[in-house]
């Protein structure tokens, strides 16, 4: 193989990491919070918001069913003017973290209807503030499903990123169409694959051991 | 199970801010005409979980609320710090009314009412410490100042040697030990136990009582108890009031109620309690009304000097009965004693009509729960 090859294959590595990452940082600072609201504006919880939680509710779901393919084209203008072109890594990260966020949160408030409510009333009687509770009880107890919220993100936002070569965003999953199926390179095509699973793999053990850090159940 | 010898150890600053204040006789929980309906969407009439309740606690008293499942003792409980807020009626804790108040003011008054519950409702995430140590970050205490305080109370539980270990690693018992410390943190006035012992088996059951029954005396401290379990009331309780579909049916000195109850609930918890029920085959056979050749069977319950009395024989002698005892058992309720008896008083009518009325005459309670038909 060609020193040039290596390089492209390295390249693309360096883009899909990047892809990944910085959606990744970015869902997960927006999605965990999200996720947070959905449970706590639910009815009889915390910071009981009907009308809220069912807006929210709404919009998560929109952001839940559009297909990552659909919404990467769908939302090119707005990709555009966040971050002035609508080609490339930068531009991929925009429908990335865009399609991350509702996916985190619904894993979240999920993580979260796992705690018992039997802790939150304990909180509640000890006199604790709906932002302690936020604080010292809800996201540390589910301090482990947060974790696992996050690997089945990062892992969905790998095989996502492959499709960012429609928008000339580059990674894995480009160099894999480009070169090992439109040029028949079935050995570019196995290299790709074959870091794929890697990477995911590597996601995957470093999300479990994380949260079997953190689970003392 | 941790084992603590000897009395209990008390840290003198924790002694020091609330002595026993055996004289004080100042109300310390005061629900007055409350009740909690439950609306659900759709639908106009609501469920009535609790009907115009009165309970007074008076300061360093261990009250309990005994009830089945469903009777509203959930609902009670969480009246008194407004995890569930009444639908009509005022709370008072401390002289202070929570039904006025909302939002911070509402946390603040809970800092001064601890509660443990029946699943213990420990943080899993956190150490044993940092459990106990919760209710006084919530205040915005001082980290030094909360080593200070969280050490003691370990100590008190007789835990301090898990103080580094999270609750998945405790027993029941050892985690509602925990919850004690956790509710004992921020020096509070009155404890709420919520089926406290529920969930434990009937030694460590034993132990945890204990343990509130040493805290209310050496601390002072107020406790109303919500249980499904005679046996708590027993040991523990001073007072004990009867939950039944949502209203107190019942209140007495818990000597009195265990010897005298005056519903018909309060006496089926008794005797449930007692396991003192006619065999099976006599059962089958008693009648309602007398018959030609019948004699009455009778459940007594002495209590006082009647205990020591020797009835029975007198009984005999005096009115010329047999007795046969069918079941007989003493037991002791705090400082009474209770003696509960079944018995067939054999003899023709006018003899056991006579050793009736002989035994009502003599302060022990009567009850004809029926007659059986003699062959003879």
């Amino acid at each position: 193989m060609s020193s040039a090859m290596i390089e492209l294959i390295l390249e693309a590595t360096l883009d899909t990491l990047y892809m990944v990452a910085v959606s990744g940082l970015i869902a997960a600072l927006l999605g965990i919070p999200l996720g947070v609201m959905l449970y706590v504006t639910r009815p009889r919880q915390i910071l009981a918001q009907p009308a809220l939680n069912g807006v929210l509710g709404v919009i998560t779901n929109i952001g839940r069913s559009v297909p990552f393919i659909i919404l990467m084209v769908a939302i090119i203008p707005f990709t555009r003017a966040l971050v002035g072109s609508s080609i490339g890594t930068n531009a991929a990260v925009v429908p990335l973290t865009i399609a991350a966020i509702p996916f985190i949160a619904r894993l979240v408030e999920g993580a979260l209807n796992e705690i018992p409510p039997g802790l939150v009333e304990a909180a509640q009687s000890m006199g604790a503030t709906p932002w302690q509770i936020i604080a010292k009880v809800l996201l540390p107890e589910a301090r482990g499903g947060i974790f696992t919220a996050l690997t089945v993100t990062i892992v969905t936002l790998v095989s996502y990123s492959a499709m960012a070569g429609a928008v000339g965003g580059g990674g894995l999953g480009d160099l894999g169409i480009r070169y090992g199926y439109n040029r028949f390179n079935p050995t570019i095509m196995l290299i790709t694959v074959v870091i794929l699973v890697v990477l995911v793999q590597g996601f995957q053990s470093l999300g479990d051991y994380l949260v079997r850090k953190s689970d003392h159940k | 199970m941790a084992t603590r010898q000897g009395g209990l150890f008390l840290p003198a600053h924790l002694l020091a801010r609330t002595g026993p204040g055996a004289t004080s006789v100042a109300q310390m929980i005061r629900l007055q005409n409350v009740s909690k309906t439950y609306f659900s969407k759709g639908k106009d009439a609501g469920v009535e979980a609790l009907k115009t309740v009165d309970l007074h606690v008076p300061k360093g008293q261990i009250h309990g609320v005994i009830g089945l499942s469903g009777a509203g003792k959930s609902t009670l409980i969480r009246c008194v710090n407004l995890l569930e807020r009444p639908t009509t009626g005022s709370v008072t804790v401390d002289g202070q009314e929570l039904t006025g108040l909302t939002g911070d003011a509402l946390n603040q008054a809970r800092h001064r009412i601890g509660m443990i519950f029946q699943h213990f409702n420990l943080l899993t995430s956190r150490t044993v410490f940092a459990n106990v140590a919760l209710p006084l970050e919530l205040m915005g205490m001082k980290k030094a100042e909360i080593a200070e305080r969280v050490t003691p109370l370990l100590e008190l539980v007789g835990l301090a040697d898990k103080a580094r270990q999270h609750p998945a690693q405790l027993s029941g018992g050892q985690k509602q030990r925990v919850a004690i410390a956790r509710a004992l943190a921020s020096r509070p006035r009155v404890l709420l136990c919520d089926e406290a012992t529920s969930a434990l088996d009937p030694h460590t059951t034993g132990s945890i009582l204990e343990l509130l029954r040493d805290i209310n005396q050496q601390l002072g401290l107020t406790i109303l108890l919500i249980t499904h379990e005679m046996e708590v009331v027993k040991s523990i309780c001073h007072r004990v009031s009867l939950i039944s579909g949502g209203e107190l049916v019942e209140e007495a000195e818990v000597g009195d109620f265990f010897t005298a109850p005056r519903t018909q609930l309060g006496r089926d918890f008794l005797n449930d309690f007692l396991e003192l029920e006619p065999p099976r085959a006599l059962i089958e056979r008693l009648e309602a009304a007398p018959g030609p050749h019948s004699h009455p069977v009778v459940r007594l319950a002495f209590s006082g000097d009647a205990v020591s009395t020797p009835l029975i024989s007198r009984l005999a002698r005096e009115c010329g009965v047999d007795v046969s005892i069918l079941q007989a058992k003493v037991e002791s309720i705090q400082d009474r004693t209770l003696g509960l008896m079944i018995a067939e008083l054999m003899g023709d009518a006018d003899d056991t009509r006579r050793a009736l009325s002989y035994l009502e005459t003599h302060d022990l309670q009567v009850e004809v729960l029926g007659h059986v038909q003699r062959d003879d």
